[in-house]
């Protein structure tokens, strides 16, 4: 089996064996993405030299030693650009770590290059990046999700062992679930965002992409817990998650929201959810019945208090002491406004003119103050359900991938994608997409498990059960 | 919540960012859609929520140590900076 193509689990039972070295793996998958990569562009940026340099130095003892992992280029690594996916940070070098990057690098990671994006993470479908479009690994001719669709698409194509990403409204969940790989929205407060470039506050989180639900555990558990280089990290004791995945699942009770059942779903992922649910059944988990009855308020919510929070994040991009800067800037407020004009793409402008309309003098009580109340709605709506089940089972994206182009030209059908991820963000709860079939046309269709507050072992657990009872995760692109 | 035409050259100018009039016009269409649809959120029954609603699971005035420790590097900070000359970050004039 080629290295490149292996889960974290696997290769570190080889390396402590010393049947491979960490100049293996990377070798193994520089070659791979040599191959396949000028098709997929899901890499920005690869590091050959330096991931060579780790791999000589790499501790194969520690959690993830010799490990090789992609990240996100909203990632601060010191010494490597950090772009955002925009133009506005070309030329930008981080001059630190973001504190996931130091806790891999203990951990003994190798950090393999930067992934694609949308556009300082705002759209589903990574053709909102201004430097290339992502293919996904089973058809080029569709997207790979978004905003995290470069993280995805390099996990799925076998051109890195794992990816962190990073998800406001569903940009790890739906790209993994269109690329058919593992990935993990993580609780609020559960992963420092320290170095993470800011979108949406109180709404980002950093997680992992995976091939399996067990290389999920173990990069959870390397880059959780509390940072006091971050203000929202909280100091929960970060539990060993892999030592949680054998545990039965009879009698684990699975909430089943009708909300989420309802028009605008495939019916290929209709019936691909409808059978995870059944096998659950099968195996002795309760199935119950429970409601989310403000789920269709929560896009208004989220394009309320998400672009709000962006128009403020996104101030600091004004030419002034990194990226791009206007070559016209004859006086400081030309210099702003040219800088983000020229800096800055569509989506990212249409969202910082909406965040400035809802919180501006007159429109904020009726829009962010209001978008507030019923977020703590859709809140209460979680708890409520937490009280009758351990987990919620839903599918991820109400489609498969969809083809480049369809809804660039209409930004609200883009929102609707995000409709089963964005109200996990709004409760800060936490949510896990893994594979659970194919279309007919061989695209991947993804079940999302939601749990509690600090819940990320129960769902983990039963993304484990189910993966290693189908074999899903066995299948490849094919990619000649 | 009543709809309300966003005056996009105005907001731009609060958010400072130079739009040509090709984006206002696409912008001023697109974002009346995305308020169309925002609307929904006046049928919503609030009534129950405090008026000013603070997030019980957002943890406020987190306070650490005060102490000395390295700060960032400053050369590889004014490297960025897309204008600098003696460890200063330039800008245009503001003043004749």
């Amino acid at each position: 089996m080629s290295l490149a193509t292996s889960t974290i689990a696997t290769l570190r039972r080889r390396l402590a064996a010393k049947e491979i070295s960490p100049t293996d793996i990377v070798r193994d998958l520089l070659a791979r993405i040599d191959s396949v990569d000028p098709r997929i562009q899901g890499y920005l940026r690869v590091n050959a030299a330096d991931a060579l340099a780790q791999a000589a130095d790499a501790d194969t003892s520690k959690p993830l030693g010799g490990i090789p992992i992609a990240l996100k280029d909203n990632i601060n690594q010191r010494g490597e650009g950090c772009t955002c996916a925009s133009r506005i940070l070309q030329g930008y070098t981080a001059p630190y770590d973001a504190t996931v990057v130091r806790k891999l690098r203990e951990a003994g990671a190798i950090l393999l290059g930067r992934t694609n994006m949308d556009e300082f993470a705002m759209g589903s479908s990574t053709e909102h990046s201004a430097y290339q479009k992502t293919c996904n690994p089973w058809n080029p001719d569709c997207i790979p999700g978004g905003s995290s669709g470069g993280s995805a698409a390099v996990v799925a194509a076998n051109e890195a062992i794992a990816a962190l990403g990073s998800d406001t409204g569903g940009s790890i969940r739906q790209p993994a679930a269109l690329c058919g790989c593992v990935g993990l929205k993580p609780t609020y407060g559960r992963v420092s965002r320290y170095g993470l470039i800011a979108f949406a506050s109180s709404l980002d989180q950093i997680g992992p992409f995976t091939k399996t639900v067990e290389d999920a555990a173990l990069l959870l558990r390397v880059i959780s817990g509390h940072d006091p280089m971050e203000n929202t990290s909280r100091p929960v004791e970060v539990p060993d998650y892999t030592a949680a995945l054998p545990q039965p699942i009879k009698g684990l009770r699975i909430g089943i929201p009708k909300e989420y059942f309802g028009a605008g779903m495939d019916p290929e992922v209709q019936s691909a959810v409808r059978a995870a649910i059944d096998w659950y059944a099968a195996e002795g988990a309760e199935v119950v019945d429970v409601s989310l009855p403000h789920t269709s308020a929560a896009i208004a919510v989220y394009y309320i208090i998400a672009t709000a929070e962006a128009s403020a994040n996104l101030a600091r991009f004004d030419g002034v002491r990194y990226g791009h800067r206007s070559a016209s800037a004859a006086d400081p407020l030309t210099c702003y406004k040219n800088s983000r004009a020229e800096g800055f793409g569509p989506e990212v402008k249409r969202r910082i003119i909406l965040g400035t309309y809802v919180l501006s003098s007159g429109y904020y009580d009726a829009y962010y103050n209001r978008a507030q109340k019923v977020r703590q709605l859709l809140r209460r709506d979680f708890e409520q359900a937490f009280g009758k089940c351990d987990i919620i089972l839903t599918p991820t994206s109400p489609s498969p991938a969809f083809k480049f182009g369809e809804k660039t030209s209409d930004p609200l059908q883009m929102y609707l994608a995000d409709i089963y991820t964005i109200a996990v963000n709004l409760a800060g709860v936490c949510g896990l997409s893994l594979p659970c079939g194919f279309t007919a046309s061989g695209l991947p269709i993804g079940l999302q498990l939601i749990g509690p507050h600090f819940g990320e072992a129960a769902i983990l657990q039963a993304a484990h059960s189910y993966e290693t009872a189908h074999d899903w995760a066995a299948r490849k692109p094919e990619l000649a | 919540m009543k709809t309300e035409t966003i005056d996009v050259a105005y907001v731009a100018g609060l958010a400072r960012l130079q739009l040509t009039p090709q984006e206002e016009a696409l912008f001023q269409q697109q974002l009346g859609n995305i308020l169309g649809y925002v609307e929904q959120l006046s049928a919503v029954d609030t009534s129950s929520v405090p008026n000013d609603p603070i997030d019980p699971h957002l943890p406020t005035n987190v306070l650490r140590t005060d102490e000395e420790r390295p700060s960032l590097d400053r050369e590889a900070i004014l490297a960025n900076a897309p204008k600098q000359a003696d460890h200063l970050i330039l800008m245009p004039k503001i003043v004749e």
